[in-house]
């Protein structure tokens, strides 16, 4: 019997993985923390999410059409949606729809496609659109609302919300909270110490489950805890990220807070508010853009952190997470180009391992 | 105002008097790239790539008259130490690597009329007058110069085949997609 | 004893049940051996046989001329029908010096030497019987066991490493003959550490073949030098140099042996062969083959004469369940297509392997995402996402300066890819183009020298002809002058 088959080389069996299995793995770790998001501010951020996941999905699909590559393979590939959503869940729940939108296009065509497509894009698509979004239209993306959860007693119901999210946004002004963030800095900017700024403030355990003011998906830090613990144990991602940017932030909001402490607020309320935990466990962890190395995804997340932490202190910003996740996105090819794995039977300069004690069995 | 201008047309003066030495007395004789392309060069002037000699070849490289791509028996590798050494980036994926080609005398039609190994650059050929030729495959650069001269149309080139020691596995194909099923 | 980790690796599904109850069975006799005169590393052997010749088994059929080759014997008794080329056992179909043999069926056996004590032998006379007997290793790397049987004489070598661990996906042959004939493998495996003059042997087995195991440690009671000893079940346990570092934590330096450590690694099965050789003066001219995979209607051990068809071993397991999409020797993570069913059995040849096209799970590739579980699977501490991505862009210098030469092509990576690259064939293709390089490099470099010669001899010959022509005008000029000096005295 003849085989024809194209002479290619084993392995001729392969692991049950693919690309698009491993994004349906990510948006089933968002699940939880998405639905808690759209139920804690109702009908406004289901319209949000919505717009925001479409437009990318249209933009990618544009955007392979214009470059002439397959659309369907990378459509279903599940990474346009995977962008979209982690886009949508970093947005104040209740912003007008046009920022879905033009942040999706950026994400994808800026962001992705410019850059080649899939797996060639030097920034996180997401982190890129949340940027250019927050430089371009800083009012709208930092206004955010109190929950109004769905059903809820006070809550914008079907009809309003569409107002709301393709209306007019003006009429926010009534009922926009800060964050915990925003409040802190506004409050030290006049000349307000921590101790009087954190009175009316959501509570640590508040912060835990997310029932607090913030960005759609960026509020409950358990649920994206519990999210980030399936993504590890599925091994999808590995600990060195979120872990070393955690501790990394943490480490620093102690010795800063117990040498100041009226200033600078403790570890908890670090790590607990604003994007941190999505931007530990989906965010920095995108696989495209940050290092294949241990040792590099340490350093990288070390600098994650402490970006993070020097931005939210320092800067004119309360947040950071997006300006520190695309910093340390530039200088990840140079991570990997310094940082590499000591090769089997090396040293870590590369040459070939020498035995001192035995010299070497050779005979002469 | 005048004094800046004085100073500076001074200035400019001393410093163009300075270069015009310079390139008088540290002038570069000949092109040291020229000697060092044609190192690389294969060295049987062939001809095959429209010089006189590999010589006029490299200094054609040398001075960007010709393209890094124009050694047929270079193959790619000398295309990839050329763009090395010029520094020029190629894509190589681009460059189609030719078989490699032996000459191959029809002995049949052979009438040993010498011409072809009095042409041949590198004695590959074999015989002697009135006595069938033969080509030593090994050190045949495929210049084609033989089978032009000779009256009998009996050499032709062939490509060299491919025996198992020299097999390899082929380039898997660049990344296509054709078909994807969900999961 | 202590086990060291290696880095990286992978969790294939075995797939040994298939076939890793089925006791071993001896194949019916062929209508033809193929029996193909390179079947290891090294130099082809030479026909010492004739076409029409009758030969009995265990004759020599071609006899090893260089260092490192090995003498090919007959399978079984027949006639020489021919010494030609024929469909090389190998993924590129190409011809490949082949003796076909005829089997007269009485299968009678050449003379063989009486039993010996091999411990009565020199050291040198074992190494002669086991090259004698055409053994090469038995794993599928196919490299003549003589000569690594000799390192005594260049390496201070200390432990003699069984490899037992068997860690490709379906294979069972090694298993079986531990489980059926561990008594002959320790005697091999005792007449090895006596040629190497080795201080202890180390059995490794990996943990998934218990019965293996017992029976290896049962036959080893008696020997308090020969150790039998668990490894995990992981791929690549069985690459050579990694197997060493789980035994002893040490790994072999770059480009060198694990002799360079004092170490030499040998193959359960060649221990079995070892065994037939040197205590009964049996060559090497059959082995035990798995025909196993998805596509297989019974998948069995056979034990198989060198030169069978593949096709009769197909037919013999009852032929296909499903037209498979692959049919391989070896393995499905390190094994080779074959280009058609009717290539023969080679000694390196551990299964024949019909996978269906589930079980091969190919898909079109996808652009890398850079996820890196290449990196965290790869064994070597490579970065293949980055060699292959030179490679494919023709920069395969690129890639040789990431380490291209220091992979062992064990597949790890591609395994685990969820974009489906082919990575570790992105790495066969350069490490063979950079081979062909360098032969043309060589052949360059030799018509250069050749080019030069004969412009200095075409020099040298315009400038005989100068002088000659010089000469014959002087000579004229010189008449000339001595014709018109007569002429004027006249």
């Amino acid at each position: 019997m003849k085989i024809t088959v194209p002479i290619i080389g084993g392995p001729y069996t392969h692991e049950t993985s693919s690309i698009n299995r491993l994004m349906l793995w990510v948006m089933l770790a968002l699940l939880p923390v998405t639905a808690y998001g759209l139920y804690l501010f109702g009908w406004p951020a289901i319209f949000l999410f919505t717009v925001t996941v479409l437009t990318a999905i249209i933009a990618e699909a544009l955007s392979l059409w214009i470059a002439r590559r397959p659309i369907k393979p990378f459509l279903l590939d599940g990474s346009a949606v995977l962008t979209g959503w982690l886009l949508a869940l970093t947005l104040p729940p209740w912003a007008p729809w046009w920022v879905g939108v033009v942040g999706s296009l950026l994400a994808i065509v800026i962001g992705k496609q410019v850059f080649g497509g899939l797996g060639q894009n030097l920034f996180n698509p997401a982190m890129v659109a949340r940027v250019a979004l927050l430089i371009s239209f800083p009012l709208q993306l930092t206004t955010f609302v109190a929950p109004h959860p769905l059903f809820a007693a006070g809550s914008p119901g079907f009809m309003d919300s569409l107002h709301v999210t393709f209306g007019h946004a003006a009429q926010l002004d009534g009922i926009s909270s800060a964050t915990l963030l925003g409040h802190i800095r506004t409050q030290l900017s006049q000349g307000i110490d921590l101790s009087k700024a954190l009175l009316n403030q959501p509570s640590l355990t508040q912060l835990l489950w997310g029932n607090t003011a913030g960005s759609m998906g960026e509020t409950s830090a358990l649920l994206i805890l519990a999210g980030g613990l399936l993504l590890l144990a599925r091994r999808i991602i590995s600990w060195r990220i979120p872990v070393a940017m955690l501790a990394t932030v943490a480490v620093l909001a102690t010795i800063m807070h117990m040498l100041d402490p009226l200033r600078y607020p403790d570890a908890a309320y670090h790590l607990l508010s604003g994007s941190l935990m999505l931007g530990a466990f989906f965010i920095a962890t995108d696989l495209v853009t940050s290092p294949v190395t241990g040792k590099g995804q340490l350093l990288y997340a070390v600098g994650c952190g402490l970006l993070i932490y020097v931005i939210r202190s320092w800067s004119g910003f309360p947040e950071g997470v997006a300006f520190a996740v695309l910093l340390m996105n530039a200088l990840t090819p140079l991570i990997d180009y310094y940082i590499k794995p000591r090769v089997y039977g090396r040293t870590h300069r590369g040459e070939p391992i020498q035995y001192a004690d035995e010299a070497t069995s050779k005979k002469s | 105002m005048l004094a800046a201008i004085t100073s500076l047309t001074i200035l400019g003066i001393a410093l163009g008097y300075l270069l015009g030495l310079a390139s008088r007395y540290l002038k570069v004789e000949g092109n040291p790239l020229q000697a060092e392309i044609e190192e690389l060069l294969p060295g049987s002037q062939c001809g095959q790539c429209g010089y006189p000699g590999c010589t006029a070849a490299a200094d054609a490289i040398a001075n960007s008259q010709a393209e890094i791509t124009i050694c047929p028996p270079g193959g790619l590798a000398l295309v990839e130490k050329l763009a090395s050494k010029l520094g020029v980036s190629i894509d190589l994926s681009s460059v189609e690597d030719k078989a490699p080609m032996v000459a191959f005398v029809n002995e049949a039609l052979c009438i040993g009329c010498t011409k072809c190994f009095k042409q041949c650059p590198t004695d590959a050929l074999a015989g002697g007058p009135k006595q069938i030729h033969t080509v030593i495959s090994d050190a045949c650069t495929g210049c084609e110069k033989c089978v032009d001269i000779c009256p009998t149309e009996c050499v032709a080139m062939r490509p060299v085949p491919i025996t198992l020691q020299d097999w390899h596995w082929p380039k898997p194909d660049a990344v296509v997609v054709t078909q994807v099923s969900v999961v | 004893m202590k086990l060291f980790k290696i880095r990286g690796g992978v969790h294939p599904d075995d797939r040994k049940k298939l076939s890793a109850n089925k006791a071993i069975e001896p194949m019916p006799m062929p209508k033809l051996l193929r029996i193909p005169l390179q079947q290891h590393i090294g130099a082809p052997a030479e026909p010492v046989v004739r076409k029409g010749d009758k030969v009995l088994k265990g004759q020599l059929l071609a006899d090893s001329k260089s260092v490192i080759s090995a003498a090919v014997h007959a399978p079984t008794s027949g006639q020489i029908m021919a010494i030609g080329n024929y469909m090389a056992p190998h993924p590129s179909g190409l011809p490949i010096r082949t003796i076909t043999l005829k089997p007269d069926h009485d299968d009678r056996w050449i003379e063989l030497p009486a039993e010996v004590d091999p411990f009565t032998l020199t050291l040198d006379e074992i190494v002669k019987r086991v090259a004698d007997a055409g053994i090469v290793g038995m794993g599928g790397a196919t490299f003549p066991s003589a000569v690594k049987l000799g390192l005594r004489k260049r390496y201070e070598l200390h432990t003699l490493v069984l490899n037992g661990a068997e860690c490709e996906p379906y294979l069972t042959c090694d298993d079986r003959l531990m489980r059926e004939q561990a008594d002959d493998i320790l005697d091999g495996i005792r007449i090895m550490m006596h040629a190497l003059q080795v201080e202890q042997a180390l059995i490794a087995i990996e943990n998934n073949k218990p019965e293996a195991l017992a029976a290896m440690r049962e036959a080893s009671s008696g020997f308090n030098k020969i150790k039998v000893i668990n490894v995990p079940t992981r791929y690549p346990m069985g690459s050579e140099k990694h197997l060493v570092q789980t035994l002893t934590g040490k790994e072999t330096p770059a480009r060198a042996l694990t002799a360079d450590i004092g170490i030499v690694v040998h193959n359960v099965a060649t221990a079995h062969a070892v065994h037939d050789a040197v205590r009964f003066g049996r060559p090497l001219i059959s082995r035990v083959v798995t025909v196993s995979g998805g596509a297989i209607q019974q998948p069995r051990n056979l034990h198989v004469l060198i030169g069978t068809p593949v096709q009769d071993l197909l037919d013999y397991c009852g032929g296909f369940l499903e037209q498979p999409s692959h049919i391989l020797s070896g393995g499905p993570m390190m094994g080779h297509p074959i280009p058609d069913t009717k290539v023969p059995v080679i000694k390196g040849f551990n299964g024949v392997i019909a996978l269906t096209a589930k079980e091969t799970a190919i898909r079109p590739p996808m652009p890398c995402i850079r996820c890196a579980n290449c990196v965290t699977a790869c064994p070597c501490g490579l970065v293949p996402l980055e060699m292959a991505a030179r490679a494919r862009n023709g920069d395969l210098q690129g890639a040789v300066d990431l380490g291209l030469m220091d992979c062992i092509a064990c597949g790890s990576c591609a395994y685990v890819c969820p974009a489906h690259v082919p990575l570790v064939q992105y790495f066969n293709y350069a490490k063979g183009e950079l081979t062909l390089r360098q032969r043309a490099e060589h052949k360059q470099a030799e018509t250069k020298r050749l080019a030069e010669q004969r412009a200095v001899r075409i020099e040298h010959q315009k400038k005989a002809k100068r002088e000659a022509m010089m000469r014959r005008r002087q000579e004229a000029a010189r008449k000339k002058a001595a014709a018109q000096t007569t002429e004027t005295e006249v």
